[in-house]
């Protein structure tokens, strides 16, 4: 018996692809550290100078944009992920066969409006035809504190900005979940369907749960988008520095991102550290919530048909 | 309960293409009547039409008559959903949903039905129909599992578990055991066995020994060429079949000589 480790022959094709694969990996650790050194290097200086940027400190600066970003977020994901999921169902369980391709290439195309397009529909179109809707949730449900008045004359509201976000990351999440809801078993499908299942029957025992994990992963990276989107903010909203649930009026919280663009042009020294420091929170926020997602999803791995 | 299954003069379409040609047999109840043939010859369409599944492809139709104890199952006043709560299916590969553990897989198809179970009657249903596909004393342990945590063979037994939960009257076995290894294909041709003491059993199968072991009564298909449909050339009791068939093609098909 020899005791010598086998020769591995060196094929030239395997090195390049290894070395490719591997280079790629590394790639994106090292782009995501770079940004992470900038964030903090930069926003170090908010923190140590003596002139004070934010006579409050930096979290009484940070937290109503943060608030803004979080609750644009979820109007927009609660808004999103039903639409979304009933698109997609549609497209791959019930539509013909002919009218769900053109309505997936049509999604593709409402995915390939720029952002700064939604913003000036949001703000010209959508706001003043919304907002006597607003009037009349603010008339039967102002009790509710999400609807309390005054009503923004201009429809220019937080609820506007949900909604413009929703629009905005609609495509990416029903051309997702459609494809994850095409690729459920065929055999999961015929196993509900033997058993006498209805058609909604077999997508609730079968394509809803197999697509669960897959839900929530595109659910997070509308998330992300909605978490970071700039230009649709910033031209619907007029926010400032408030703290409210109130989603109809005209007094509203901005978003970390919008703040940054509209208050990066005319900053200097620490001010403009402090904006970085914004960036670093929520660069913060949207990693904390993809990994949460992550967890969600391997929590029930072993149920997810993946084995 | 069991059922008595009446063809005739059943074809059978996917769109404008006959994929299998005017049927005429009586399926028995409480025997195992098994589909044997080469593949394409409509078998498994066959037996697909037998609980209306073949209906989800696209196009897909019968012309001819099907009766369960003199009910017409095609009759437009029949929902397919009803019939497949009466006949159940078990499929060639395996699937149990991933999903769901293996208590939940066998109740499955029962929640369709009642939503509103008790969590003592949903224990005493799992535990006999596990029992009854032979599977109780390997997963009994270890209910709340993945259905997906199984070998193969106590896979597909726990797909039969959650087809006789419903209490169905027919059984229907699309190639079941051609995934698995010989000691799981007899711990299934076993469960056939018990099973037709309450239920028709309908088994396609390409093994012709397992045909002749487990079956009661065995129905010859064959086409004569590739585009043409599938027909019956012979259906008769097993032992005619492989000992003493009346057709000269069935004869070389079951001694090997085929083609």
């Amino acid at each position: 018996m020899s005791s010598q480790a086998p020769v591995v022959k060196r094929r030239i094709g395997d090195l390049v692809f290894s070395n490719l694969a591997i280079g790629s990996g590394v790639a994106i650790l090292v782009i995501l550290a770079a940004v992470a050194i900038f964030l903090f290097a930069e926003s170090v200086p908010a923190f140590l100078s003596e002139q004070d940027a934010a006579p409050d400190g930096f979290f009484a600066y940070v937290a109503p944009f943060l608030f803004g970003t979080v609750l644009a977020s979820i109007i927009a994901l609660l808004i999103a992920t039903p639409l979304a999921i009933g698109i997609a169902l549609y497209i791959s369980h019930f539509a013909p066969r002919r009218l769900s391709q053109a309505l997936g290439y049509s999604i593709d195309l409402l995915a390939a409006i720029p952002s700064v397009v939604y913003g000036l529909w949001g703000m010209l179109v959508l706001a003043p035809f919304l907002n006597p809707s607003y009037l009349w949730l603010n008339e039967n449900f102002g009790w509710i504190p999400f609807f309390e008045g005054p009503v923004s004359a201009t429809g220019r509201t937080m609820m506007t900005v949900g909604i413009v976000l929703a629009i905005m990351i609609l495509p990416i999440m029903a051309a997702l979940i459609r494809e994850i809801f095409l690729q459920t078993p065929r055999l999961h499908e015929e196993a509900a369907l033997a058993l006498g299942a209805t058609r909604w029957e077999v997508i609730k025992m079968a394509v809803l749960p197999f697509g669960k994990a897959g839900i929530i992963s595109s659910a997070m990276l509308g998330l992300g988008r909605a978490l970071g989107e700039t230009m649709a903010v910033a031209l619907v909203l007029s926010g400032s520095g408030v703290i409210t649930f109130a989603l109809l009026t005209s007094t509203n919280p901005n978003t970390i991102a919008a703040n940054i663009a509209l208050q990066f042009p005319e900053s200097s020294g620490t001010y403009t550290s402090l904006l970085i420091a914004t960036g670093l929170v929520l660069f913060a926020i949207t990693m904390a919530i993809n990994m949460l997602a992550r967890w969600v999803i391997s929590r029930r791995s072993e149920f997810s048909g993946a084995n | 309960m069991s059922m008595r299954i009446e063809l005739s003069s059943l074809n059978v379409y996917y769109g404008s293409f006959l994929a299998v040609e005017d049927i005429n047999m009586v399926i028995e109840p409480n025997s195992i009547t098994a589909f044997i043939g080469p593949s394409g010859c409509g078998k498994s369409t066959l037996i697909r039409t037998l609980n209306r599944m073949h209906e989800v492809i696209p196009g897909a139709y019968v012309k001819g008559n099907l009766t369960m104890n003199g009910e017409d199952i095609y009759s437009p006043s029949v929902d397919p959903v009803k019939v497949r709560r009466q006949v159940g299916m078990v499929f060639q590969r395996p699937n149990p949903f991933p999903t769901m553990t293996i208590k939940e897989n066998v109740l499955s198809g029962y929640r369709l039905n009642n939503n509103k179970m008790s969590k003592s009657d949903a224990d005493a249903l799992a535990e006999k129909a596990l029992k009854g596909a032979n599977l109780w004393n390997e997963v009994k342990d270890r209910l709340d599992r993945p259905g997906s945590s199984l070998s193969g063979g106590q896979q597909q037994r726990l797909c039969i578990a959650r087809a006789i939960a419903v209490e169905p009257e027919v059984i229907l076995m699309d190639e079941p055991t051609s995934a698995l290894d010989p000691i799981s294909t007899a711990a299934i041709e076993d469960l056939a066995i018990e099973l037709k003491e309450k239920f028709t059993v309908v088994i396609v199968t390409h093994n012709m020994q397992q045909a002749s072991r487990i079956s009661d009564m065995t129905a010859f298909f064959t086409i004569a060429d590739t585009g043409l449909p599938g027909k019956l050339i012979e259906y008769d009791r097993t032992d005619n079949i492989f000992s003493n068939p009346k057709e000269k093609q069935t004869e070389d098909y079951v001694s090997g000589r085929f083609g």
